[in-house]
């Protein structure tokens, strides 16, 4: 057994109550933050039943403003920008002149020319510097990350539970939209997103009013069963939506379609950063597929496990895990195209066992109506 | 909460010895340290085993962790309960969740091994780092 802890990450404002509840800490994208509360499997479970609440500010956010900043965006990512309205976000990822993610990311419009980017916390730096070396339109990018705490509310009550510390008409804001909120006292921005293929919310707001958000929402959802999450229940949750986690599915070698991203990738909307490579590859197929799978047999497959068809070792797994909801083991992989096929049974090699799997369909769960 | 009459390891694993025969199990804090326990992969009886090396692992919703051996000697019997009951781990590692027996082969390796006082030292001075 061994544990291994980060030192020198940062903090963030709520790293103390986290501490106090006795989560159990780790390091992730330069950050010391909860992976667990009460157990992954109960957390997991409180987000699918009821609801959970996961601090998420190590994730970054820049903000993207002025004259000619929808050109901007509209060349350094892969989905329609022009397509949103005012308050309405987007999914889409930052391009690699290769057809690969920079990174993946949430644009929100907040006004014309006025653009807020949620990306993940180990790209952050690394994005700022990208979109300011496209930057030739003279538009003002600035990365606020520092300016915001994150809390993500998630779950069949977040709505609920919410609804008791705002005013805020939560009923007409529909997935993907956002707006500016006032939520425990404290101004923000409200947006109907989330990463756990439930239905929820993510707040961002000052740091300084951290600790008061997060203990009036969890005295708000008491009753209703609402439970701190960590990014361990994240993950699990994340997995079973079949949502990709960069660096494990994404990655500067992986184009958006071989990662099943093809939906955000807008090739009409004009020229943009990689599209000729996503053009290209859509003609002549792809070099690799992400598939999911469920393990037929005892076993985990983690991450970077070989996947072996008719004897020979023919891709990668990029994340395993249970799936504490559907009960089995699951996890997803990329294999030749011609071998992405729902039912097809392979082996996952585990350590010196050859274990059985059966691709399945993605998403693994999907929320019921 | 360690039993005094278990030796430990400083990969998180306990031992107690019934004349030549070996007990081997996981600490408690080797599961908090893991989380939720999910699977556990062991020898099957007659297997041999050496003195720090891995002969089996103990997987978490979030990590895969192998399990060394305090001591080399032949596998006599399995925990065969883990197999479809792997929580039990977290609920009682220092008892029903044994792992493996082992027949000593060199008793004097126990003498390597730290008592309950030094475990609990040791630990604490892990988690103040």
């Amino acid at each position: 057994m061994a544990a291994s802890e980060g030192c020198g990450s940062k903090h963030t404002a709520l790293y103390a109550i986290h501490k106090a509840a006795g989560a159990k800490m780790t390091e992730f994208g330069g950050w010391e933050m909860p992976i667990e509360y009460a157990g992954i499997t109960q957390e997991h479970l409180a987000v699918r039943n009821a609801a959970g609440i996961f601090d998420v500010s190590h994730m970054g956010e820049i903000s993207v403003r002025g004259p000619r900043s929808l050109d901007l965006l509209q060349e350094i990512t892969s989905n329609d920008v022009a397509r949103l309205q005012d308050f309405q976000a987007q999914y889409t990822a930052l391009m690699h002149p290769q057809g690969s993610a920079i990174d993946d990311c949430v644009v929100h419009r907040l006004g014309e020319d006025k653009y807020f980017i949620c990306v993940n916390a180990a790209n952050t730096g690394k994005d700022y510097d990208w979109i300011m070396a496209h930057n030739r339109v003279g538009a003002e990018v600035q990365n606020v990350s520092s300016e915001y705490s994150q809390l993500a509310l998630q779950g069949p009550r977040a709505v609920e539970i919410l609804g008791k510390v705002t005013d805020f008409d939560l009923a007409s804001l529909r997935y993907y939209w956002c707006g500016d909120a006032q939520c425990c006292g404290v101004n923000g921005l409200l947006a109907r997103t989330g990463y756990t293929g439930e239905d929820g919310f993510e707040f961002y707001f000052p740091p300084q009013d951290s600790e008061r958000v997060w203990n009036t929402l969890l005295e708000a959802g008491r009753k209703e069963g609402l439970e701190p999450a960590g990014l361990g229940a994240r993950n699990t949750l994340r997995l079973e939506a079949g949502y990709p986690l960069y660096g494990h599915e994404l990655d500067e070698d992986t184009t958006l379609l071989e990662a099943n991203l093809g939906w955000i990738c807008k090739l009409d909307k004009g020229e943009f950063i990689g599209r000729s490579i996503l053009q290209k590859q859509r003609q002549e197929g792809l070099r690799k597929k992400l598939v999911g799978f469920e393990m037929l047999e005892p076993g985990i497959a983690r991450d970077g496990y070989a996947v072996w068809i008719d004897g020979e070792s023919v891709g990668r797994v990029t994340s395993g895990s249970p799936a504490p909801f559907l009960k089995k083991n699951i996890g997803l992989a990329f294999v030749p195209p011609a071998a992405a096929e729902a039912g097809r049974e392979m082996t996952i090699e585990i350590r010196t066992r050859q274990v059985r799997v059966r691709q399945v369909p993605l998403p693994f769960y999907k929320r019921p109506k | 909460m360690y039993p005094d009459e278990f030796q430990y390891t400083k990969d998180h694993e306990w031992l107690r010895v019934d004349e030549d025969i070996a007990t081997i199990g996981i600490t408690d804090h080797a599961q908090k340290e893991l989380g939720d326990i999910v699977y556990v992969e062991l020898p099957k009886a007659g297997d041999p085993v050496a003195a720090s090396e891995s002969f089996g692992t103990v997987e978490s919703v979030k990590a895969v962790s192998e399990v060394y051996s305090p001591v080399t000697g032949e596998v006599t019997a399995v925990n065969s309960k883990l197999q479809n009951q792997p929580e039990l781990l977290n609920s009682d590692p220092h008892g029903s969740a044994w792992l493996v027996r082992v027949r000593l082969s060199d008793p004097k390796e126990i003498a390597k091994l730290m008592s309950a006082e030094e475990y609990e030292a040791y630990i604490r001075e892990d988690k103040a780092h």
